[in-house]
């Protein structure tokens, strides 16, 4: 009979520290989030501000000028030729000085992966991959990139 | 001459009540987003408007266009019901809630409430139970699955907590001795408010919690747990009628802190001795703060198992709400 009373007793305590304890829990909780509330959200409202990009960001591609102002290309085709995703498409041509020269050259920028190789894999320089990153249109034609938009994707000169 | 003073008095009061509580509604639910948002340490919508002030009619132009589908095997009079009741059952809880003391407006003495029932706590509770036909009918008649699951989950838990929810207000009963509202809040006045002049704290709490249950509010939101139920009883629902629900719940949770702070926090009692036509300035910021509350702990907690919503409802807080019954009648007995 003692001990019954006893053990009922036990477990009533028991039962007060832990309904305690998880009232506790709940409060602490709620602390955190108040605190939450009161702080600096962290976005950062993208249209209005933007976010700096790392320095090796890999954006839109750009065309190198040479010093005659037009690209540096020599249709050697290493890019084409190591381009994972298959998305350039050159037709090269022999100058009457003997220099091969793009006379197209598209990139398929739906396609591209951006991993740069064709950057990496040009022997002048010419395809590099720039910092842009805001590259959006409503046509997908309007997003392959031929060698005007390419040179004109080039950042300009500081 | 009488009869026609009381009429164009009461419609009066009808529609100005009507309009704020519209107007509170569509600002809560930007409010909740943009609480939720700072909690979760991100702004919330402000892109419509000066501070997405204007987000909430946006909202409203975007339900009121959307395509209004009915299930084609759904029980379609039940269907287009369902939503009205809900909104019904919340708008009418405002009948008999004492927002002010009084305005004098005319020469005559406005009192600040609907109707002055005698059994205006009745009332509530009636209506209130009422809401529960939108959710469980809307869950049933959509002929879904999760609607149905929702349906039968919000009529178990609505009808625990229901039960929970009427006791833990009996202690405020026997020591006001009235249903009337206005009584009980009259009587709180000068700083006696229920929650701390007659230990009706705990009461408070778990008027709190199964407010919370009785509203589907996030700890308690099984109905429409979106993770297993995705949107549980509404989930057939389009256009204007996902939106009568949506409002129904803001005008339900607006009403259930509305009766808190009527039963416990001394209604428009407030310091500062404001002139009796100003005193609804207190009534609305206690029922704001309990709004705040109810916002700001659904950005805490998560979202309970049903098992454990059920064993806590009936093993933990109805006992206790019978514990305050008998702990009141205690206090009553020894304080005389």
């Amino acid at each position: 009979m003692v001990i019954s009373v006893l053990t009922g007793i036990w477990w009533f305590i028991k039962g007060i520290g832990l309904l305690l304890t998880s009232v506790f829990a709940l409060l602490k909780g709620l602390r955190l989030t108040l605190k939450m509330f009161f702080s600096r959200p962290i976005t950062i409202q993208y249209p209005e501000r933007k976010r700096e990009v790392s320095p090796r960001w890999r954006g839109i591609h750009y065309f190198e000028r040479n010093a005659k102002g037009d690209t540096r290309c020599v249709a050697c085709g290493l890019c084409v030729a190591v381009c994972p995703s298959q998305c350039i498409r050159l037709v090269a041509v022999e100058q009457d000085n003997g220099e091969r020269y793009p006379e197209t050259y598209e990139i398929n920028t739906v396609r591209c992966i951006y991993c740069g190789m064709c950057a990496e894999a040009c022997p002048v320089d010419a395809i590099k991959l720039g910092r842009n990153y805001e590259f959006v249109d409503y046509q997908r034609e309007a997003l392959v990139l031929d060698k005007e938009r390419l040179l004109a994707n080039a950042p300009k000169e500081t | 001459m009488e009869t026609v003073y009381f009429l164009i008095e009461s419609i009066t009061k009808v529609i100005v009540v009507f309009a704020c509580l519209m107007a509170a509604v569509a600002y809560l639910t930007l409010a909740e987003r943009k609480i939720l948002g700072r909690i979760q340490v991100r702004y919330g919508p402000n892109r419509v408007g000066p501070f997405g002030l204007f987000q909430p009619i946006a909202d409203g132009i975007k339900a009121f266009f959307k395509e209004d589908l009915i299930p084609a095997r759904a029980d379609k009079p039940l269907f287009i019901i369902a939503p009205m009741i809900s909104i019904t059952a919340a708008i009418s809880l405002f009948a008999v809630i004492p927002f002010g003391e009084y305005i004098e407006l005319f020469g005559r003495r406005v009192s600040l409430v609907i109707a002055d029932l005698d059994i205006g706590l009745l009332y509530v509770f009636a209506v209130a139970s009422l809401g529960e036909y939108g959710v469980v009918l809307g869950g049933w008649s959509g002929y879904n699955k999760y609607g149905l699951m929702g349906a039968l989950r919000a009529a178990a838990q609505m009808i625990s907590y229901e039960l929970a929810l009427a006791l833990s207000v009996m202690g405020v009963l026997m020591i006001a001795g009235t249903l009337n509202l206005v009584e009980i809040v009259q009587q709180q006045a000068g700083w006696h408010w229920n929650v701390f002049y007659h230990f009706q704290f705990f009461p408070f709490i778990f008027y709190i919690v199964c407010a919370l249950a009785e509203i589907n509010r996030t700890p308690f939101d099984m109905p429409e747990a979106e993770a297993e139920l995705a949107c549980g009883f509404n989930i057939e629902y389009s256009s204007m009628k996902f939106a009568l629900f949506f409002m129904a719940e803001y005008a339900h949770m607006v009403a259930v802190c509305a009766i808190a702070t009527t039963l416990f926090l001394g209604g428009w009692d407030g310091p500062f001795n404001l002139s009796p036509s100003w005193s609804w300035i207190w009534f609305v910021a206690k029922t704001g703060i309990l709004v705040y509350f109810f916002i700001w702990q659904r950005g805490t907690f998560p979202r309970l198992r049903y098992d454990q919503i059920m064993r806590f409802g009936w093993k933990f807080l109805l006992p206790l709400a019978l514990a305050n019954i008998f702990a009141t009648g205690l206090y009553m007995v020894l304080t005389g």
